[in-house]
């Protein structure tokens, strides 16, 4: 099974040539590439070998696995996930135990330098990483381990991109992204609480099709996907634009559609696909359903100020160090003055004072 | 630091210190000129002229026919920035839940377009006042470094605003954490540049005017 190509193994799941030829051109300009690009793509991925990939979760809640295996129900871009090699994913596999960390040598053995791992969750370092281990070892040691013969690192979800939850402050187990700890392997960030399921497929499309990862931003993202902000194409984005805000979520303005700036929404300092690809099968998406953005794609999104905070506001009150601030400028004031007044008593005092006398003297 | 971790910090710490040094450094201003003290007044008062101070802040705040003549450029510039910038300050959407989570009084906002344009009025009309400020001989003369600094850090907050607003870099949450970043370091230059005037302009001229009344001079 391992020899058989992409195509065939779809082909047996029962996918029509028609539909993989769709599903290569839609991926092609997902990723921006020129409509001519869609036959390289459906070519690779027809004769390209299942690559190996290793999933490790480490600090996580396993949303992300829930949603790139549960949110279409079965598509081509599942299927894809099906037919890749998963050679180890704790939550999918059905071995356990030692032998699954078997499982996990054989594979990195047989195809040394030429697996992927893909990694959601980030890792803690705090009093030597004991806050999460597996097998006996610490999420620190697999990575290292498990990145070494590696050819890239995918990053999934906020977590491992970012640091995502454990990360935010106070940051109780010294939680660090991927990012932090292999610093030698192309890695790719796909943040998101969690990321969209396509924006995953169309990553590994990619990497099948060229042997390479796609153009990335300033933090590790595909441009293809994070290049645009949610608010720049935001449907809403004309009511922002004459400023018609929603106050509450039972208004007059949020019945009427209006924008959610008011109400918190992250949009503007957001950057993912959320406003065109959408969720649920191209459904909906939080702002469509009434709900602000909360920036989950973003660094630090968790202490970037409420989420019903609009984002013009403070992340933490300036109350206390206004009041701070008053008491010690009139207290230095005070200061100050009676100094000032003292020195001009005193200039006033050796001052000498002349009579008439004194000048006829 | 990221983009994301520039704006964090200027919506959190960022803005304590600038908030602290620019309510420290006001007050301290304000006792500085109060205890320089002054003379005891020996002479009688003139026919009492109450309210001539507070008239005297309206009054000295419309030019007169012949100085608007001389300088009609200073003043002309002046009032539009002055009244744009104040305008883009206090309507705009951002800035009003802004002010209504620090001090809990919100307002109505006004228009965005209407806003947008007082905006561009603003911004030509300073661009304006430092090109009469460059190539008059006198004002030339009279300007020192702190003036164009005065300038630069009251011109910043409005450009960079504008820019965010319109999305005009590349990534605007860069461009939100430069605005902010700039409205901070205005607050913080305030106390001690001559922005001090925005406090201490009200004051000279009440002090003047009630002075001047009580000398016997019209104001």
């Amino acid at each position: 099974m391992r020899d058989e190509t992409m195509l065939e193994l779809l082909r047996r799941q029962g996918v029509s040539r028609r539909g993989f030829l769709k599903f290569c051109a839609a991926t092609a300009s997902m990723l921006a590439l020129p409509p001519s690009m869609a036959a390289a793509v459906a070519e690779a991925m027809a004769t390209a070998r299942r690559p190996t990939v290793i999933w490790l979760s480490f600090q996580e809640c396993t949303g992300c696995t829930e949603s790139l295996t549960r949110s279409h129900s079965p598509t081509l871009e599942s299927l894809l996930f099906d037919t890749i090699s998963l050679d180890y994913h704790e939550t999918l596999q059905a071995a356990a135990g030692t032998a699954a960390e078997a499982a996990r040598e054989a594979a990195m053995q047989n195809a040394w330098g030429n697996y992927l791992v893909l990694v959601d969750g980030s890792i803690p370092l705090k009093d030597g990483g004991v806050y999460a281990t597996v097998a006996g070892k610490s999420n620190l040691q697999t990575l290292r381990e498990v990145a070494e013969g590696a050819a890239a690192i995918v990053s999934i979800g906020t977590c491992a991109s970012y640091g995502g939850l454990p990360y935010a402050k106070p940051n109780p187990t010294g939680a660090v992204p991927v990012s932090e700890i292999i610093t030698d392997k192309p890695i790719i960030n796909v943040p998101g609480c969690p990321p969209i399921p396509v924006v995953m497929t169309a990553v590994l499309a990619h990497y099948l099709t060229f042997g390479t990862l796609p153009e990335l931003d300033g933090l590790g993202r595909p441009k293809a996907f994070y290049g645009e902000s949610i608010h720049e194409r935001c449907y809403r984005r004309p009511f922002y634009d004459r400023g018609l805000f929603a106050k509450s979520f039972d208004d007059e303005g949020a019945r009427n559609g209006w924008c959610l700036f008011e109400l918190g929404c992250k949009g503007p300092t957001t950057h993912n696909a959320c406003a065109t690809t959408k969720w649920n099968q191209g459904t909906s998406f939080p702002i469509q359903s009434g709900h602000g953005c909360l920036g989950c794609s973003e660094p630090d999104f968790w202490d970037a100020g409420g989420f019903y905070n609009t984002l013009s506001t403070p992340i933490t009150p300036v109350t206390g160090a206004a009041t701070a601030a008053l008491a010690a400028g009139a207290a230095t004031g005070l200061a100050v003055t009676l100094a000032n007044r003292r020195r001009k008593a005193n200039a006033r005092r050796a001052h000498p004072e002349v009579t008439i006398d004194d000048l006829e003297k | 630091m990221n983009a994301m971790e520039l704006l964090s910090w200027s919506r959190g710490p960022g803005l304590g210190i600038a908030t602290a040094v620019f309510l420290f450094g006001m007050l301290l201003r304000l006792f500085e000129i109060y205890s320089l003290g002054r003379k005891p007044d020996l002479a009688p008062a003139r026919p009492n002229s109450p309210g001539s101070g507070w008239r005297t802040i309206i009054s000295r705040s419309v030019p007169e026919a012949p100085v608007f003549r001389r300088s009609a450029v200073t003043l002309t510039s002046g009032y539009l920035f002055h009244i744009g910038f104040f305008i883009v300050l206090l309507f705009t959407v951002p800035h009003i839940t802004l002010f209504e989570s620090v001090i809990g009084i919100g307002w109505p906002a006004l228009p965005t377009p209407v806003v947008d344009l007082v905006a561009v009025v603003a911004i030509i009309a300073m661009l304006v006042s430092l090109l009469h400020r460059l190539l008059d001989p006198v004002k030339r003369f009279l300007s020192g470094f702190g003036d164009y600094v005065a300038w630069s850090v009251t011109f910043l907050p409005l450009l960079t605003g504008y820019m965010a607003h319109h999305h005009l870099l590349p990534d605007y949450t860069l461009m939100l954490a430069i605005h902010i970043l700039s409205v901070e370091l205005l607050l913080v230059l305030f106390p001690f540049t001559k922005l001090t005037h925005m406090l201490t302009l009200f004051i000279a001229r009440w002090y003047n005017g009630e002075w001047f009344g009580h000398k016997g001079v019209a104001s």
